[in-house]
């Protein structure tokens, strides 16, 4: 249960070597696991060849002997990625991610692959035809989704480091609700080539942490140029450690008035009320500032979310690979059988959605004009930004609830990520910081800053978590009786 | 009255080097199934286009040369549906804001000029194929069926035309020279056999002046032959449906190259809805005036013009259409023109010599190693009288096939043209002495067999003496006798 530049310290200090120090984290995962299933998968075989093959490289890479857990939707050579979805249960990659791909570059070890809301749909972490995950600090309630396993091994010390994939608050809603800090980057910082898609225009992949530093230095290998990305930026990529430490005196920090009050429960405005004390110590200035589409966020990100889901889960087919229903006695009925059986109810049913959203006669009306929306809030940030240096809202509207709670009311499920996917239909850099604990569960507020700005949203949260930092309070491990 | 109205739907391959989205080899044919392939064209999970910059090229060049406005601002667009050989489960086109818009090609019909309107030219991706195994040739009749992906991924344009065509002869015609200036512009084999061109016409008959019948659309139309068949069917169906009165109903239909006729494959009802959006996975296409500019002074001189340049050089309509019709044989034809002025003679010589040894040996002109100074040198020595036409084409033949240099085959075996009368004298005598019967027959009045005499006085001079000279000499001595 160590930050990066302790593991590094280890090692410079030949305390431990890397064997060592991965097996005291499998060591953790036997601990926890029964109590809250984070992973789905635990490579072994694959992890001492990743162990093996690392003696022959520089000690001084940047995440030299870091193991790091990934989200099952990301893929990862020779290894397992099935989107916590029967449709792909069996499925080996034959190619690595570009982000692992540059996480092995760069010394890490894949410690296995965490669990998801099926195909990263959901908010809770309980649509994985797996088994849900469960909140590390109360195992009878849910870590948040969709990346709920990798939050919820970094919460409870399996992992120093994880990814995880944000399309409408999937990273930042679960590391809310598990304590830790969860950064969604600018669309196209960082390559989705080898993520498998979800809503394209929208998925972002990021790092989890317990310390600004840690998502940075991560932040630092997985970001720039992909050329297998198309819709990768091209630009250079700053030093995301050069700020860390720097002041942010008289920066301003907005407050929308739309993000903070309706909606809002009261265990989670009083939990965050500490952070504007906070804020005075920082010495910034606060500013109420009005973003007032948002109030179309939601339908807008189910219309674009749902369309390009039923456009990219369409080839999952069962000709090609994956689960296929091999009772069906003709094409038609392959597909049906194939898709029903292979599909849990929520991935269904976007699916649905999106097929209706964009049908003949209902393109316009749907799709289009959600897209047409989707770029007033893109605008209105603009504008915001142009006002203020960083946005600050809760993460979630509510504290960690308890399985079962929602998960039958599919809407009271989707307002979860009312804080979180504004940022997404914008594109703008969003993280999720620890901001306090109601009753022993964890509350996270966000902060958003401008395009392609992360040096300064690390900067900010960085300076934030020099006066409420949770990164050394970790769960305790639930009594055996409570399984 | 009853008007044809047709519209062409057109897909080329373009033969870029790789496929449209990843680096995958455009080669597929011939190759063990499912080897051509990678991740991306295969539609793994996790898998993104990156869109091939020469395709785009292309694309845009059949734009310039098809006369359209080239869309400064374009994107690609996904196209949902099902089906085996999709590995996506769309395909990804371009819907409403294609490449290339507003063009044309001038056709020559019965010596006149059609314009055929182009629609739209939009850049998409090739599906995979399917092999059907059992009892039927179709998916719904087979046993089962195998997916074989090698040609998933390989770019295709799609060329829409205007319902501006008015008989299947015209639809063939506008087919050719389609894929005439796609060849010229080297961007597509254009290979109707091998699929790597096809053709959908959508058809209907028009009654009156400015309102338009009910149209069906033909698939499966593999060769120009068919194409002309198949709407000559189709026409002759609509209009019986007419004549008793009754409705075209608008729908697919397949042409059955076995029956020679159209069959119904799906009715409106039952067509798809695509569902199109834009990809997000891909940003838009800018096309910049300088990019366009550069592919501008890419593009050769296209048939039209040359038709009529070779025109204006008082060639014949037909061999103009040999020359324009095979770009390799015409470029040539230019290249020879600049260093020799006579275009019919030079024409003459590329369509008798060239062209027979061509279809003798089955090849097309570009598999000919033939330089043009040395082909020119050939026939103006043949101009004037250093060596005789048998001669040329005895050499030009072992040129072609043995790679040999003319002029140093006519150098080292001494095949210019026998001028020495007394040389020929020699061989004269000797043939009439060794040819007594025909002599005998000659002075008999059979003056025809002096043919045969001249015939073997040029056998012993290897070709070599001029055919007249050696007539007035062997006349000469047979009336000394």
């Amino acid at each position: 249960m160590r930050t990066l530049r302790e593991i590094k310290k280890i090692y410079e200090n030949k305390e431990a070597n890397v064997k060592e120090v991965v097996e005291s984290y499998l060591e953790k995962i036997k601990e926890w696991e029964p109590y809250i299933n984070a992973f789905l998968h635990i490579p072994y075989e694959d992890i001492e060849k990743q162990i093996k093959e690392l003696e022959s490289k520089s000690p001084n890479l940047p995440l030299y002997g870091i193991p790091i857990a990934i989200k099952d939707n990301i893929l990862t050579k020779n290894i397992k990625t099935t989107c916590a979805s029967k449709i792909l249960e069996n499925f080996i990659p034959p190619y690595d991610a570009t982000v692992v791909k540059r996480l092995k570059e760069n010394g890490a070890i894949i410690i296995g692959k965490t669990n998801l809301d099926e195909f990263a749909m959901g908010s809770s972490c309980e649509n994985s035809a797996f088994g849900p995950t469960k909140n590390p600090w109360d195992i009878e309630r849910v870590p948040g989704g969709s990346s709920g396993g990798s939050a919820a091994c970094v919460s409870a010390g399996e992992a120093p480091i994880s990814l995880g994939s944000d399309t409408g608050g999937s990273i930042r809603l679960p590391a809310s609700f598990t304590g830790v800090i969860g950064l969604k980057p600018t669309y196209g910082l960082v390559s989705r080539f080898g993520l498998v898609a979800f809503a394209s225009s929208l998925d972002q992949i990021g790092p989890f942490g317990r310390t600004v530093e840690d998502i940075a230095i991560t932040l630092q290998i997985i970001a720039g140029h992909d050329p297998m990305d198309s819709t990768s930026s091209p630009y250079e990529i700053p030093n995301y450690l050069e700020g860390l430490g720097k002041s942010v005196k008289n920066w301003r920090v907005g407050i929308p008035k739309e993000l903070w009050y309706k909606g809002v429960s009261e265990e989670v405005l009083k939990t965050l009320e500490n952070s504007f004390g906070v804020f005075k110590e920082m010495g910034v200035t606060i500013e109420e500032i009005s973003l007032p589409s948002l109030e179309y966020a939601l339908p807008v990100y189910y219309i674009i979310s749902t369309s390009e889901a039923s456009s990219n889960l369409a080839r999952y087919d069962g000709v090609k690979y994956g689960y296929r229903d091999f009772t069906a006695e003709d094409l038609i009925s392959m597909y049906k059988q194939t898709r029903g059986k292979g599909f849990g109810s929520e991935v269904k049913r976007r699916i649905i959605l999106g097929t209706y959203a964009l049908s003949a006669g209902y393109y316009d009306a749907y799709y289009l004009k959600a897209t047409k929306v989707r770029r007033l809030i893109r605008i209105e940030f603009e504008e915001a930004f142009k006002k203020v240096d960083i946005i600050a809202s809760p993460t979630s509207p509510v504290l960690p609830f308890k399985l079962g709670e929602r998960i039958s009311d599919p809407l009271q499920m989707y307002l979860t990520d009312i804080m979180t996917i504004p940022v997404n239909l914008a594109g703008i850099p969003a993280i999720s910081m620890p901001a306090g604990f109601y009753n022993n569960l964890p509350v996270g507020i966000q902060f958003m800053s401008s395009f392609f700005t992360e040096d300064k949203l690390l900067q900010f949260a960085y300076a934030y978590q020099q006066f409420v930092d949770f990164s050394k309070k970790y769960p305790t491990l639930p009594n055996k009786e409570r399984v | 009255m009853y008007k044809p109205v047709i519209g062409l739907e057109v897909h080329a391959q373009l033969s870029t080097k790789t496929k449209l989205f990843c680096s995958c080899s455009t080669e597929h044919e011939n190759l063990p199934p499912n080897t051509n392939v990678c991740p991306i064209c295969m539609g793994f999970p996790g898998v993104l286009p990156v869109v091939n910059k020469k395709a785009v090229e292309y694309a845009i060049k059949a734009g310039l040369a098809l006369n359209c406005e080239i869309s400064n601002y374009s994107k690609f667009d996904r196209k949902n549906y099902f089906y085996p050989d999709l590995p996506k489960g769309y395909q990804i086109s371009q819907y409403d804001l294609p490449l290339c818009r507003n063009g044309y090609i001038d056709l020559y019909v019965d010596g006149e000029i059609k314009r055929v309107r182009i629609k739209r030219i939009h850049l998409e991706e090739d599906a995979g194929k399917l092999l059907h195994i059992g009892s039927g040739d179709r998916l719904s009749e087979s046993d089962y069926s195998l997916v074989d992906f090698n040609r998933a991924g390989i770019p295709l344009i799609e060329i829409v035309t205007e319902p501006d065509i008015n008989s299947p002869k015209e639809a063939r015609l506008f087919l050719q020279e389609l894929r005439l200036i796609l060849r010229y512009l080297g961007i597509s084999s254009g290979d109707m056999e091998k699929g790597s061109l096809r053709c959908d016409a959508n058809i209907s008959i028009q009654t009156e002046e400015g309102k338009f019948g009910t149209r069906t659309e033909i698939k499966n139309v593999n060769s120009f032959f068919s194409l002309e068949k198949a709407l000559e069917y189709e026409i002759e169906r609509q209009i019986e449906i007419l004549k008793r009165g009754e409705e075209v109903i608008q729908e697919t239909r397949h042409w059955d190259e076995k029956n020679q006729k159209t069959v119904s494959l799906r009715s409106k009802e039952e067509a798809e809805d695509y569902r199109y959006f834009p990809e997000p996975d891909l940003p838009p296409l800018m096309v910049t005036e300088e990019m366009k500019n550069k592919l501008k002074s890419e593009i050769p001189e296209l048939p039209a013009k040359r038709r009529e340049r070779y025109l204006a050089l008082e060639l014949s309509p037909v061999d103009v259409e040999i020359l324009v019709s095979d770009k390799d044989l015409s470029d040539f034809f230019d290249k020879a023109l600049r260093i020799y002025g006579n275009a019919k003679n030079l024409h003459s010589w590329l369509s008798v010599e060239i062209l027979s040894y061509l279809n003798e040996n089955k090849l097309e002109f570009k598999d000919l190693d033939i330089d043009s100074e040395r082909f020119v040198k050939l026939i103006e020595m043949v101009d004037k009288n250093e060596i005789t036409r048998p001669v040329a084409k005895e050499v030009l033949r072992r040129y072609l096939t043995k790679k040999e240099d003319p002029l140093v085959i006519i150098e080292r075996e001494g095949l210019r043209v026998v001028s020495d009368t007394s040389y020929l004298q020699d061989i004269i005598k000797n043939v009439i002495s060794n040819n007594s019967k025909a002599v005998e027959d000659w002075k008999k009045g059979k003056k025809q067999v002096i043919n045969f005499l001249v015939g073997q006085v040029m056998k012993e001079t290897r070709g070599r003496a001029s055919l007249d000279v050696v007539k007035n000499l062997l006349e000469e001595e047979l009336n000394k006798l």
